[in-house]
């Protein structure tokens, strides 16, 4: 999965002129040296793993020995027959259109508070900026206990209103509802930190002007220092959505993907169905398909959106 | 393939480490036991063999039972692969044979294997070959709370038919109390009333006959049936708030919390009631009661039919011969008097039934013996995929979002889907 990301960066164009430009001075050196073992590590973990699951998805097999049911293409059909796989597909995509809409923007404009010099700031950014460094597990393990019906903390704060506590991650009408929710407190900080890095470097004399132009605080933002970030949103945008469809260890500890299969993503739909059930080649299959999706996405994505940058 | 690859790496680390103290034969033992006390006693067995058996080592490794079932296929064929291993027999142990990952330590049982339970023994047995000990029964059935049922003015003793499970859950529910606790979130112990129920309705044939690919599958009558039965239940509303949310182990321990009036589970809830509940000592002896699961109107199951699992042990191909010797030493009489007498087992080598000092273990112990016809849990027997299905379709029904016809026909689907 680390191979869309890694393949969405820009390759060096081999024209015939550069690569004479190469040999005539001493980068060849170089790169024999330095490319050979990223080549071997990136061969190794991501081109052979795909290539495998790729021929494991066209067989029925259970992990055992070395796989000789040849069944074509049917655990693609399996696949998307699925309706739990139809539900993990609309959850990706309610999760990506959440993090668009919500999360960026949010943390758009926390960032832009924050990035102004005033007592606490500091203090403030790290503060929004912890819930990214727990690890996904642990995040999910406090939250379980947060949501938990009958001991959480919404529960004593529901009882306080003197309202029986919902059980949030036990119905399938809601337990999505709470992941969404987990996912924009963890991430919102990394995307907070991202503009805020992008807004002081800035140039100070920009907004100067601006301001001597006498634009307002609305047209300094949507004019000037908005366009300014818009390399570093776009660049956020396409973490979120590649980050979104990777999701897992943050569905596990909380749902497992349940109930009624309510709450999984592709990927924890790959290990429920795939794994825990020794499908092999289905589980395969779906890891091609995902594979497929993350590929488009860059591509498309890198074509159309960044190829400024 | 990268998720499989993790705990391969995981697993030879681990025995890297282990690796260093390699003087002597060492026989790798991995467990799911999750009761310390059980383990303990478990632990001290190892040492005894050892002292028994200069330069042999027992390591005992642990993983928790969901972790356990997801790692297996890829620890089997580590080079590193421990030497005997937990099974609940059935389709997934077919599987393994089919594999080639597991040894027939047959020869090495000659004049050991005489004193276990035939059953037992069979589950363990594919095509003639031993792979390997089974140690415990268990049986799958109702415990109640004595103090919540009076309450709401049950007797537990006299619920003999689905109906009067029906009726005594309605009155729970109408004295304010919580009828039925459940591990929704696992899955497995919902699938336990779908089972029983099919059992009860049909009978060793209908399972028979469905397995056979007759009269619909598993998408036949019985089973619909089945899921109907389920249906009238789970309208009820029987279970705890959020059951759906729960796994096992909180769950039982909400009942040993007495919150809940009933729990469909095995023997063992017995004591992991204790262990799990929140003030660690859970219902008293004389407060926790048993009654086997109801019959159904119209069914062709016999009453005496158990629903519960064979499990044991298998040792692992290329494994030392100190491991089946180990596992004879592990299940014979005399520790499976010690387990018995700890109440932790339903002992599968004949006269340790002796050592119950606890009446309920010794009422369980003669239920299984007057059984004619012992289901093994329908997600081992029916291999990791199938199983897996009957799971996710009977939490559908408890959760309202399948019907009982298409829960059956989802089964039979995958089923006929195989691998």
């Amino acid at each position: 999965m680390t191979s869309t990301v890694s393949a969405s960066v820009p390759r060096p164009r081999a024209r015939g002129s550069s690569l004479g430009k190469l040999l005539a001075d001493d980068k060849l050196a170089t790169i024999a040296l330095f490319l050979p073992p990223a080549l071997l590590l990136y061969t190794l973990f991501v081109i052979l793993p795909i290539g495998e699951a790729g021929f494991y998805s066209a067989f029925s097999w259970n992990g055992f020995g070395s796989p000789t049911n040849w069944v074509g293409l049917d655990n693609y059909r399996y696949v998307f027959e699925n309706r739990a796989f139809g539900l993990a597909l609309r959850n990706n995509v309610l999760i990506i259109v959440v993090s668009l809409l919500i999360q960026l923007p949010l943390a758009l404009a926390l960032a832009i508070a924050l990035s102004e010099r005033f007592r606490g700031a500091v203090a403030l950014r790290m503060l929004f900026f912890l819930p990214y460094v727990l690890a996904e597990i642990a995040t999910g393990l406090i939250f379980s206990f947060v949501y938990d019906g009958n001991y959480g903390l919404l529960a004593s704060i529901w009882r306080l209103f003197g309202a029986e506590a919902p059980h949030l991650l036990a119905s399938p009408q809601t337990s999505m509802l709470a992941i969404l929710i987990v996912i924009v407190w963890k991430y919102f900080g990394f995307h907070m930190m991202l503009y805020i890095a992008a807004l002081q470097g800035i140039d100070r004399s920009l907004i100067e002007a601006a301001r001597i132009d006498g634009a307002s605080r609305f047209e300094l933002l949507r004019y000037v220092v908005i366009p300014l970030l818009s390399p570093t949103i776009r660049l956020s945008v396409f973490f979120s959505v590649v980050g979104s469809l990777q999701l897992f260890d943050l569905i596990m500890p909380l749902t497992r993907g349940g109930p009624a299969d309510s709450s999984n993503t592709i990927v924890s739909f790959l290990y429920n169905f795939g794994v825990m059930r020794m499908r092999v080649g289905f589980g395969s299959a779906v890891g091609v398909i995902l594979f497929c999706i993350c590929v488009t996405f860059a591509f498309t994505y890198k074509r159309w959106m960044m190829r400024d940058d | 393939m990268r998720l499989l690859r993790f705990p391969l790496l995981a697993v030879a680390a681990l025995s890297m480490t282990v690796g260093t103290a390699m003087a002597q034969t060492t026989v790798r033992w991995l467990h799911i036991e999750a009761n310390p006390a059980q383990v303990k006693i478990w632990e001290e067995i190892a040492r005894a063999f050892e002292a028994k058996n200069p330069g042999v080592k027992v390591e005992m490794q642990f993983l928790e039972n969901e972790a356990y079932k997801a790692k297996l296929p890829t620890i089997l064929q580590s080079k590193d692969r421990p030497h005997i291993i937990y099974s609940w027999a059935g389709g997934v142990l077919k599987t393994q044979v089919e594999a080639g990952v597991l040894q027939d330590i047959g020869p090495q049982l000659k004049g050991y294997s005489d004193q276990l339970a035939p059953a037992a023994l069979a589950a363990f047995t594919i095509d003639g070959k031993i792979y390997g000990v089974p140690m415990v029964l268990s049986e799958v059935g109702f415990f109640y709370n004595k103090e919540l049922m009076a309450k709401a003015g049950v007797d537990g003793t006299t619920i003999k038919t689905w109906d009067d499970l029906l009726a005594a859950t309605k009155k729970l529910k109408a004295a304010g109390m919580t009828p039925i606790a459940v591990g929704g979130a696992d899955k497995w112990p919902l699938h336990f009333y779908w089972t029983y129920l099919a059992m009860r309705a049909g009978g060793k044939p209908a399972f028979d006959a469905a397995m056979r690919g007759e009269s619909g599958g598993f998408a036949g009558e019985t089973f619909v049936k089945a899921g109907e039965l389920f249906k009238q239940l789970v309208d009820l509303q029987p279970f705890q708030t959020g059951f759906l949310g729960f796994k096992n182990q909180p769950a039982v321990g909400y009942f040993g919390d007495g919150k809940a009036a009933m729990t469909l589970a095995l023997n063992n809830v017995y004591l992991l009631q204790r262990v799990l509940a929140a003030d660690k000592a859970g219902l008293s002896d004389d407060k926790i009661g048993w009654f086997a699961f109801p019959t159904v109107a119209g069914g062709k199951g016999d009453a005496s039919d158990t629903l519960g699992g064979i499990t044991g042990w298998l040792v692992t191909k290329g494994a030392p011969k100190e491991a089946a010797e180990f596992l004879k030493f592990f299940v014979s009489l005399d520790v499976q008097k010690r387990l018995a007498a700890g109440n932790f087992l339903v002992p599968v080598v004949a006269g340790a039934e002796t050592a119950f000092t606890n009446p309920f273990m010794g009422s369980i112990a003669q239920n299984l013996a007057r059984s004619k016809y012992h289901q093994n849990f329908l997600d081992q027997t029916l291999g990791p995929s199938v199983g897996r299905v009957v799971n996710d379709a009977t939490a559908e029904i408890a959760g309202g979002s399948m019907t009982p016809k298409d829960a059956a026909k989802a089964i039979q689907d995958a089923w006929k889907q195989g691998n």
